[in-house]
């Protein structure tokens, strides 16, 4: 159990506060210095200088590699990028390798988190939806559930077969899990290296078109309508896919979506030099896909943020386009990078908490600190004003492979706490 | 080549025709024309590049670019040494990377490659010393050809192309030679006209510098020239074409449509041809192709590309 701790002088949503901590969670969140208290003579005090203050962020949509790819990344170096990044809690896909496709996967996921991180970030793994990823048969949902998974996904190998596809939705649902979906037909997205527009022409590169994504996320939506049962668009990247999203939500329909730092700041002119840094999947789209991500994340369309941290290791990324893998690893600078987007006007500070911590929560259902008493004390300081360039060294995640090295961020993460222990 | 040039040649690599401004283009092309003489003399070797080294390095199959680089470094008494992808350690798993690295560690003064990923070039360039010579990079690419095709139509039209229409017929989609002859010849004045099925043309190519048709009887109408690409058999199994004998009877180049072309319109192909699938093989002979013209140019504008890269820190003099 944690020391008593006060945070003094932190704004929270534009109001300078104190924040008094026992026994790891809120106890009370005071106007500063309105009220002076006793506290015991072992309280902590942090002095926040009038930095921003914000609970701990959750990426519904990460990486970590372990099992199986530890050279990329692991569980401990994910969680450590984690905790620098401002993220309380991270949901891991389930590619690795062996896939996390059956309990044991999934406990001795659990199990490194809990020895390497023990008062977090903590780590809500991601089932497979089918067995293998190999688009076939069922993965043992309930299995997966009772070992602490916290979602459903073939992240990375979408379920093309829309049969299938609903028979995980609702097998996923009677195991009290949301599917989340990698909108994605794989036909439409054989080989592909980038966004199939004027840029991939002019280059000479096969491309992906928008209706890759948007066939299977009107494909999702329908079939989420039909059956009732909520579904998550994971990653979504361009407007005919906002479009249907916002219909969708116009109609009652119960889908969610997220989006990613990327699309929203990044287009496919990145990739004119052929560059490997800024290969994803999804593509980065046009400018035009841009502005509408970034109207649908501040009209709600678009419910959270999430990284899709992908770290791959040097060497893989040192190639051609075609040969590179996509990726790009997100967790060291996504909460600074959306930050651009409550500079810019887009999100106001409220709605930039939402998206990143308070409807994840909800969505997910993951615990969430919103500042009141007894909430799990998770929170941040963050310096919005604080610019810095990101550097390889400046970056805890084992991948460095990102196409925002060597640009200035301004903001940044200057402390964090989690469970009232201080793991930053 | 004793004469002293009006300009260092200002480029490291040649990487792409859009690269180049239109006096570099027709420094280029002056310079082919003087090597050109060269390749009609009885003795065709000159000692101009006695002591260079050229890398021929091919990591996709070729024959007559690879023939026409080789040829052109031996007749400027270039050391050329060949290395294709069965030679070479890539079939060993090794990148293209440690490939390159590879390569620069024996000094070469140019290296000229053809690889089947758009950018590879490039890569290179970005990180070797040596001039790199993009001798076609996927469907990116291929400005050697689109040079001699211009330095072939140049020998017919004259410097000037302005007036002059040119239709490039066929796989658009997937070729490197559309996509430098577009950018070369609209430089050098020219209009341009693509024709294929919509299966075989690009995103964005309604926004190219370019009239776009779907129909040959309409695309070749006053055409002045007709460019024709070359398909690969396998795009039928890729899903793009029906069939290759429908795409013969659409999209062959005959005799029927040249007499809706210009009158003297000229015919090219970058080779190799497949006969009665893109041009009708008795139009492939007749005087107004320049097929095996593209192929003497080749030699000639390789012989002035490895010229200008090789020698240009020594100020482009010999």
């Amino acid at each position: 159990m944690s020391s008593p701790l006060i945070i003094r002088n932190a704004l929270y949503l534009g109001q300078a506060v104190d924040i008094a901590v026992r026994g790891g969670v809120v106890e009370s969140v005071t106007p500063h210095e309105a009220a002076r208290r006793s506290f015991p003579a072992d309280t902590a005090v942090h002095e926040a200088q009038g930095l921003k203050i914000f609970p701990s962020f959750a990426d519904c949509h990460v990486h970590l590699r372990e099992p199986g790819y530890e050279y990329k990344e692991d569980i401990e170096s994910g969680l450590r990028a984690a905790a620098h990044g401002g993220f309380g809690a991270v949901m891991a896909m389930a590619n690795t390798n062996p896939v996390n496709d059956n309990a044991s996967v999934t406990q001795s996921m659990l199990a490194k988190a809990r020895a390497t991180w023990p008062h977090g970030p903590r780590l809500f793994p991601v089932g497979a939806a089918t067995v293998g990823l190999e688009g076939k048969q069922l993965a043992p949902m309930a299995e997966l559930a009772a070992a602490g998974c916290a979602a459903i996904s073939n992240d990375g190998r979408p379920v093309g077969g829309a049969e299938l596809f609903r028979r995980c939705m609702e097998y996923a649902r009677t195991c009290g899990l949301i599917v989340i979906d990698h909108c994605e037909d794989p036909t439409l997205a054989k080989d592909t290296h980038m966004n199939e527009g004027e840029t991939s022409g002019r280059i000479g590169v096969k491309g992906q078109s928008v209706v890759a994504e948007s066939v299977q996320a009107a494909r999702d939506i329908l079939l989420a309508e039909y059956l009732q049962i909520p579904v998550h668009l994971a990653h979504i990247s361009c407007k005919q896919s906002v479009d249907l999203i916002r219909w969708a939500k116009e109609r009652g329909v119960p889908v969610t979506a997220e989006t990613c730092p990327h699309y929203l700041l990044l287009n496919d002119t990145e990739l004119v030099n052929y560059s490997p840094m800024a290969k994803v999947n999804p593509p980065l789209r046009t400018p035009a896909d841009v502005a509408a991500m970034r109207q649908a994340l501040a009209d709600g369309t678009i419910d959270i943020l999430v990284t899709d941290h992908a770290p791959h290791a040097e060497h893989e990324k040192e190639c051609t386009l075609d040969e590179a893998p996509n990726g790009i690893s997100g967790l060291d600078s996504a909460v600074p990078l959306t930050w651009t987007l409550v500079r810019d006007g887009v999100l106001s500070e409220h709605d930039f908490i939402r998206r990143w911590c308070h409807a994840p929560a909800e969505i997910f259902n993951l615990p969430v600190n919103r500042f009141a008493p007894g909430d799990p004390a998770d929170f941040f300081l963050f310096d919005p004003e604080e610019r810095w360039v990101l550097t390889p060294d400046a970056m805890h995640s084992k991948g460095k492979n990102t196409p925002f090295l060597g640009r200035m961020l301004t903001g940044r993460v200057k402390a964090h706490w989690l469970g009232g222990v201080r793991v930053v | 080549m004793q004469e002293k040039h009006r300009f260092t040649w200002p480029h490291k690599d040649l990487l792409d025709v859009s690269q180049l401004s239109l006096d570099e283009v027709n420094h280029l092309l002056d310079t082919g024309e003087q090597f050109h003489e060269i390749n009609r003399r009885p003795v065709k070797k000159v000692p101009t590049l006695k002591g260079k080294s050229v890398v021929l390095f091919f990591a996709e199959p070729s024959t007559r670019t690879k023939t026409s680089f080789d040829v052109a470094g031996k007749r400027l008494s270039a050391d050329t040494f060949a290395l294709t992808k069965s030679g070479s350690s890539i079939t060993k798993g090794e990148t293209l990377k440690d490939t390159a690295l590879t390569l620069q560690a024996m000094n070469p003064d140019v290296i000229v490659i053809r690889h089947w990923s758009s950018g590879a070039a490039q890569y290179l360039a970005e990180r070797l010393d040596c001039a790199i010579v993009n001798a076609g990079d996927g469907w990116h690419a291929h400005p050697t050809q689109a040079l001699l095709d211009a330095f072939s139509l140049r020998n017919h039209w004259g410097r000037s192309f302005a007036g002059k229409t040119v239709l490039i017929l066929g796989d658009i989609l997937h070729s490197r030679v559309a996509r430098s002859n577009v950018q070369l010849l609209t430089k050098l004045g020219a209009s341009v006209r693509l024709c294929a099925p919509h299966t075989l043309l690009p995103a964005g190519v309604h926004n190219w510098p370019v009239t776009v048709h779907t129909s040959l009887d309409q695309a070749v109408q006053g055409a002045d020239a007709v460019m024709c690409l070359r398909l690969q058999l396998e795009r039928q199994q890729a899903g793009l074409l029906p069939d290759l004998s429908e795409y013969a009877t659409t999209y062959c180049l005959t005799a029927r449509h040249m007499a809706m072309a210009n009158p003297g319109a000229l015919v090219l192909h970058p080779g190799p041809m497949n006969r009665g699938l893109e041009i009708a093989s008795e139009l492939a002979d007749r005087p107004e192709s320049l097929v095996l013209e593209q192929v003497a140019s080749g030699v000639a504008v390789r012989m002035a590309i490895l010229f200008l890269h090789a020698t240009r820190k020594d100020g482009g003099t010999k």
